[in-house]
């Protein structure tokens, strides 16, 4: 692993065991009494937030504190952002300050990329435009892997709004890393230009379809994404109904599924359009994974600053 | 950032030039004195819970743990194992590894005797950690080490209260721990001439 995390597709098999590995001991830290571990005192860790975010920015804060190294919060409302100040100067400017980390979400694919290009510190990509979101996929696999043990073969479902979705290109690249079977499945406007070739290459399917796909070939796991209603701009689906009867979890849905997998999960990278995408029985029933998803978060970000930020000094 | 780690994995090779310091049956005998010393000075067995130091420590003290309660004819004497990664001095100086599972017993440490356990007790600097690591999970009444090997060279003021068998060592040697179990094979420690630990 390099001393960024730009990319799932930059994490090996045994990179994301043994990422997976970590979070599960510093999983158990969060159920004792004194939550802190010396491991990252004296490190500076800046949490430069372009976009909104409520569990991802807290995570990463708690997670950094947990460890005792010191974090800080930007967010471009507030900073000099919103005075016009290019990326490219922002980071430079935190660069001068001898931060050791810069997590960094931001609302243009690519950009942690070019900002890991201008900066001593490491970034982590916590989420690019449409692009990646690496800790997301990560912290879904550690959820996955500890409700229904090792990945291989596990069959899960990415659904919902594919083409802004960066949960659901990283999560496709991760959990193919792990060995388990994805199936994508959106209305075809929602679907990515040139996903065809893109499945062949990394080895998932894709349907139109969310009851054939529940009923054929019933998964371990389905992953609700959200509809993406500030990326859209055109009209992707006529109403906002004709979205639920179509691709929604809705109470029979789960049913269907829970019949043939009783034990099935649901998961939900948050935040959550109740009604829409998935309905409240569903994110509140006993297949509900959504909220071990936030603890498992909390836990992943922990092991991933640890193996960033812990080990040499880099060259 | 997964590198090779300072610690063998179970079942690296034996260095083919050391000798046998330990065989099956002396680490069997040094375990048994060990766990009469721990006896004896805490007049029984009562509150005694065991923390084995992954990696080899575990084994160590699970085994200590079994002979405990052998020995007195008690119900079996708590075991768990203290990790000490996130603790330790030299993160910076080497590649990380994933931390190993701290298991702290049903009954907690708090007003425990706890017993260290860990195989080669070397610049102390393990045992520092480990005794930070304590302080985040409670407070025992006491705590006490127990050590299969003792190969001096300290850099800290700590010292065993139990010691299988005191090695007198040079910097340039290795102490090798194998124990059935954890590693494929037979018991046995041995020394080897070879650079570093």
């Amino acid at each position: 692993m390099t001393r960024h995390l730009l990319s799932s597709a930059d994490l090996s098999r045994r990179d994301v065991e043994t990422i997976l590995d970590t979070a599960a001991s510093m999983h158990d830290v969060q159920r004792r009494e004194v939550k802190k571990l010396p491991t990252l005192r004296g490190r500076t860790i800046i949490n430069f937030f372009f976009e909104d975010s409520t569990r991802t920015r807290s995570s990463f804060e708690i997670a950094g504190k947990w460890m005792s190294a010191d974090t800080i919060n930007l967010s471009a409302k507030g900073s000099s952002t919103s005075k016009g100040e290019s990326l490219r100067d922002s980071v430079q400017t935190i660069n001068a300050m001898a931060v050791d980390a810069l997590v960094i979400r931001h609302n243009q694919s690519g950009a942690c990329r070019q900002v890991a290009g201008w900066v001593a510190a490491s970034v982590i990509n916590a989420g690019d435009g449409t692009h990646e979101h690496p800790t997301q996929a990560l912290l879904d696999a550690y959820t996955l892997r500890s409700r229904i043990g090792a990945l291989d073969g596990t069959h899960v479902a990415i659904v919902g709004d594919l083409t802004h979705s960066r949960v659901f290109r990283s999560n496709v690249i991760t959990l193919r890393t792990l060995g388990a079977r994805v199936t994508v499945v959106a209305p075809p406007t929602l679907m990515p230009a040139g996903i065809a070739a893109w499945s062949q290459r990394d080895g998932f399917e894709t349907s139109w379809d969310l009851d054939a796909v529940l009923a054929d070939d019933p998964p371990d796991a389905v992953m609700m994404l959200r509809v993406q209603r500030e990326r859209m701009s055109g009209g992707f689906f006529p109403t906002a109904r004709e979205y639920t009867v179509g691709y929604g979890l809705t109470r029979p849905r789960l049913a269907t599924l829970l019949a043939s997998r009783p034990d099935a999960v649901v998961m939900h990278p948050g935040p959550m359009n109740r009604g829409l995408e998935i309905s409240a029985d569903a994110a509140e029933s006993g297949a509900s994974i959504i909220l071990d998803q936030v603890s498992g978060g909390l836990a992943v970000r922990m092991a991933v600053l640890y193996h960033l930020l812990a080990g040499e000094e880099s060259e | 950032m997964t590198r090779p780690e300072d610690r063998p994995p179970a079942g690296a090779p034996l260095d083919p030039l050391g000798r046998t310091v330990l065989t099956a049956n002396d680490i069997r005998r040094c375990l048994r004195r060990i766990a009469h010393e721990i006896l004896e000075h805490n007049k029984g067995a009562a509150d005694l819970v065991l923390l084995g130091i992954p990696s080899r420590g575990v084994e160590l003290a699970e085994r200590l743990g079994h002979i405990l309660a052998d020995v007195e004819g008690c119900p079996a004497v708590p075991v768990g194992a203290l990790d000490i990664t996130m603790h330790r001095d030299d993160l910076r100086s080497q590649p990380t590894r994933a931390p190993m599972r701290t298991v702290i017993p049903a009954g907690g440490i708090d007003d425990k005797i706890v017993v260290l356990v860990d195989d080669v007790l070397y610049s102390g600097r393990t045992i520092r950690a480990a005794l930070d690591a304590l302080a985040d999970l409670g407070r025992p009444r006491a705590v006490r080490l127990a050590v299969l090997i003792d190969r001096g060279h300290r850099e800290l003021p700590i010292r065993a209260d139990h010691v299988g068998k005191n090695l007198p060592t040079s910097h340039a040697e290795k102490v090798q721990v194998r124990l059935r179990g954890f590693d494929s094979g037979e018991d046995v420690v041995r020394i080897a001439s070879g650079a570093g630990r």
